[in-house]
């Protein structure tokens, strides 16, 4: 099959034309977020997301697509909790700065779903993507956290690691020096649209879910068609207390944050 | 680096001293000397070599065996984890190391081809000096960006090569531009340093006997100094000093490109291409007065090629860098300061007062204060020692500044819960192989190649003449070109 590639919607700066509105997106009530991080655990268990220990994740090497940012007021003991919990990932920019900086096209948009992706064979690890990226939502593979030997067990002679068990065959396996970040389950949406099409007819709101919001007990997030006007998020998104972050700098993020009421 | 009794400066008086106030022999154009006894001097500079010199040769090889190849090897097998990039410093001092190099590599363009194209006469001894701290600096800056990737060996994949997919390099990248800028300026600059080279070679190759001789056979590429040989060399010399003019401009500034496109606060300033340019040449030209000094204590005859006028013009084009470079810093940060941007008045609040401060103000105490305090005086610039020391620190200086404006201004984003400071770890090793390499690079060739351009010097002594105008003794040039 012969495939082409247009230079002026694929990673380049020309993708703002088409992505004014976008297809998936997401809201986060944060009212209702209580800072529990299910859902970073239950995105570590969906997306094969290696653990990296604690010395690493002190040093600010988590490998967490999505995370809980706190915000408090004070030094310890006197703190405050001020600006509650905040749950930040790829905000799927429709113009993302991204994009358009990687040298070898590891960081493409997709045109059928609008979202950022990463295509890890692809990666040679400049991590240019993740210093444009204004929410620091992308994580570096930085070692094969996976088969680091004092994770496995010694098993007539060979390493075995009991949690390979526990990996998500939909979705594949980071290496180290390869870039990484949230694809809003996109194996989900794909599982979805295929189930869809065998039973013509188009995805239904609330059909599936991320493993984000489905694992939510406080229901904050919200995830569905943005073009559509009628879904949840849309609905959520638009009742008045929807912001985006860092709207100024044209990102396009598709992700709104309902804030306190 | 050769045999030589004296390593204390002042220690032997230097040919410039044995020479009244006003005699023009002090200066080098004027100071002529019988063209056989000039060669002679220069081969015997080459070949002298005492154990000291294989001592440092000894040391810095082991260091470029443990701290570049062992080391990086280590680092590619198991993984940037033993690097101290995280988040949000995902890049660290492999850019700095990167940066700094090609700074260093800056020198030796301006100095050999903008001197030559505006006839700067006190150029003529150190060219060649300074051409070979380009083609060494950008080795450096090659691997260290190397060294930099997460997936070294798939790094071809940033080469426009045909393959199955039909998957090309994104070229909307700024890391592409600098591929190609850079590559462009490794192939530019060795040509505009091996085309000077070949009259020596040629000498060199009349001189020599044994495996040398063969060397220089090959190099010289059978120059025999015909008129037309010559006349040819010259074109391609004047050719190439234009055409390497513009790609160094660029180089840096698409270096720069790599910070000022992106998103950042901090990052995000039109000022930045000049202002790497300039600063490129600022630790450019104090990595030559360093290199110029060691030269003149450690080799042979040196003294006689350079001398104090050289240290005294360089150092005046020192202060001028340094009053430019004062500029460009003053336009980078009062704009950004002015304009009250949340993000980035936390950033300079963190550069004032955060962890890092103290290389902030180091930064600008060796890169303005000093060149600014020191550098009037005619005595600092024309002691050899004293330049040396001002141009160490102006590199310091400007290590710093690279190192603030990657790792530390990273660590400030518009994610105040990600922010967290960068530490060094086996980048520490992996600097200091690189420094060794080049060092090793420049000792290698400081025996086999003539690191003074012989004919250079000859062509400028028979050019210039003392002629009577009145009763003043006016030193004249006659312009051969």
């Amino acid at each position: 099959m012969q495939m082409t590639v247009d230079l002026n919607r694929v990673g380049a700066k020309g993708a703002i034309a088409e992505a004014a509105e976008g297809k998936w997106g997401m809201s986060i009530d944060r009212d209702l977020c209580t800072g529990c991080q299910a859902c970073v655990a239950a995105c570590a268990m969906e997306n094969n997301i290696s653990f990296v220990g604690e010395e690493d994740a002190g040093y600010g090497r988590t490998q967490h697509w999505i995370r809980i940012e706190r915000f408090w007021e004070g030094a310890y003991p006197n703190v405050k909790i001020a600006g509650g919990y905040q749950p930040m990932m790829c905000q799927q920019c429709g113009h993302a700065p991204c994009e358009p900086v990687c040298p070898v096209f590891a960081t493409p948009h997709s045109d059928a779903e609008q979202l950022n992706l990463q295509v890890y064979n692809r990666c040679i690890g400049t991590r240019y993507c993740a210093n444009n990226c204004p929410y620091q939502a992308r994580s570096f593979n930085w070692r094969d956290y996976h088969t680091m030997p004092e994770r496995g067990n010694m098993v007539n002679g060979k390493l075995v690691f009991p949690l390979h068990n526990q990996f998500n065959p939909d979705v594949t396996v980071r290496r180290r020096g390869v870039m990484e970040k949230c694809t809003f389950c996109i194996q989900r949406i794909h599982k979805a649209q295929d189930k869809a099409k065998s039973e013509g007819r188009e995805v239904m709101d609330g059909e599936f879910a991320p493993a984000c919001a489905q694992a939510c007990p406080a229901d904050a997030i919200t995830f569905g068609r943005i073009d559509h006007k009628d879904s949840l998020v849309s609905q959520r998104s638009n009742e008045g207390r929807g912001v985006k972050h860092l709207e100024d700098l044209n990102t396009l993020p598709r992700v709104t944050y309902l804030k306190e009421g | 680096m050769a045999v030589l009794s004296k390593y204390l400066p002042g220690a032997k008086k230097a040919r410039e001293d044995h020479f009244e106030k006003d005699d023009p022999r002090q200066y080098l154009m004027h100071d002529p000397i019988p063209r056989g006894q000039m060669n002679e001097m220069v081969m015997e500079s080459m070949h002298v070599t005492s154990w000291k010199f294989w001592m440092v040769f000894g040391i810095l090889s082991v260091l470029v065996a443990v701290c570049f190849f062992y080391a990086w090897g280590y680092m590619i097998a198991e993984g940037l984890w033993v690097a101290g990039v995280m988040r949000p410093a995902y890049w660290g001092i492999f850019l700095v190391n990167t940066v700094f190099w090609i700074g260093i590599s800056h020198a030796g363009t301006f100095i050999s081809a903008i001197l030559r194209v505006f006839k700067a006469e006190f150029r003529r001894p150190f060219t060649r000096a300074a051409e070979l701290m380009t083609t060494f600096g950008l080795i450096q800056a090659g691997a260290s960006i190397f060294m930099h990737l997460g997936r070294v060996w798939l790094s071809y994949w940033m080469f426009p090569l045909p393959n199955q997919r039909e998957l090309w390099p994104n070229f909307h990248s700024p890391l592409m531009w600098d591929l190609l800028a850079i590559t462009t300026y490794v192939l530019g600059s060795t040509m505009y340093l091996y085309l000077p080279l070949i009259p020596d070679l040629a000498m060199a190759r009349d001189r020599s006997t044994g495996w040398r001789k063969t060397f220089y056979r090959i190099l010289a590429l059978g120059f025999r100094g015909t008129e037309g040989e010559w006349r040819h060399l010259h074109t391609a010399m004047n050719f190439f000093a234009f055409a390497i003019i513009p790609v160094m401009f660029s180089v840096h500034t698409i270096v720069s490109w790599d910070f000022a496109m992106a998103m950042r606060p901090g990052w995000s300033s039109s000022v930045f291409g000049p202002y790497f340019v300039l600063g490129a040449l600022h630790s450019g030209m104090g990595a030559v007065a360093i290199v110029l000094f060691i030269m003149r204590y450690t080799m042979k005859h040196m003294d006689y090629f350079i001398r104090k006028e050289h240290f005294d013009a360089l150092g005046k084009l020192m202060m001028m860098v340094s009053f430019t470079y004062a500029y460009f810093i003053f336009n980078d940060y009062i704009i950004q300061w002015y304009g009250g941007n949340l993000a980035t008045d936390n950033l300079l609040h963190w550069l004032e007062e955060g962890p890092m401060s103290w290389m902030f103000y180091q930064m600008i105490l060796f890169n303005i204060v000093i060149p600014f305090a020191v550098l009037w005086i005619p005595k600092v610039r024309q002691t050899p020692w004293l330049l040396a020391i001002v141009g160490l620190l102006i590199n310091i200086g400007m290590y710093w500044e690279r190192y603030i404006i990657i790792p530390v201004m990273l660590t400030i984003n518009n994610m105040p819960f990600t922010w967290k400071l960068y530490e060094p770890r086996i980048e520490i090793y992996l600097t200091i192989g690189t420094f060794a390499l080049f060092l090793l690079f420049y000792m290698a060739a400081s025996r086999l190649i003539p690191l003074i351009p012989v004919w250079e010097v000859q062509e400028g002594q028979m050019a210039h003449t003392m002629r009577k105008i009145g009763k003043a003794n006016v030193s004249t040039i006659s312009d051969f070109e």
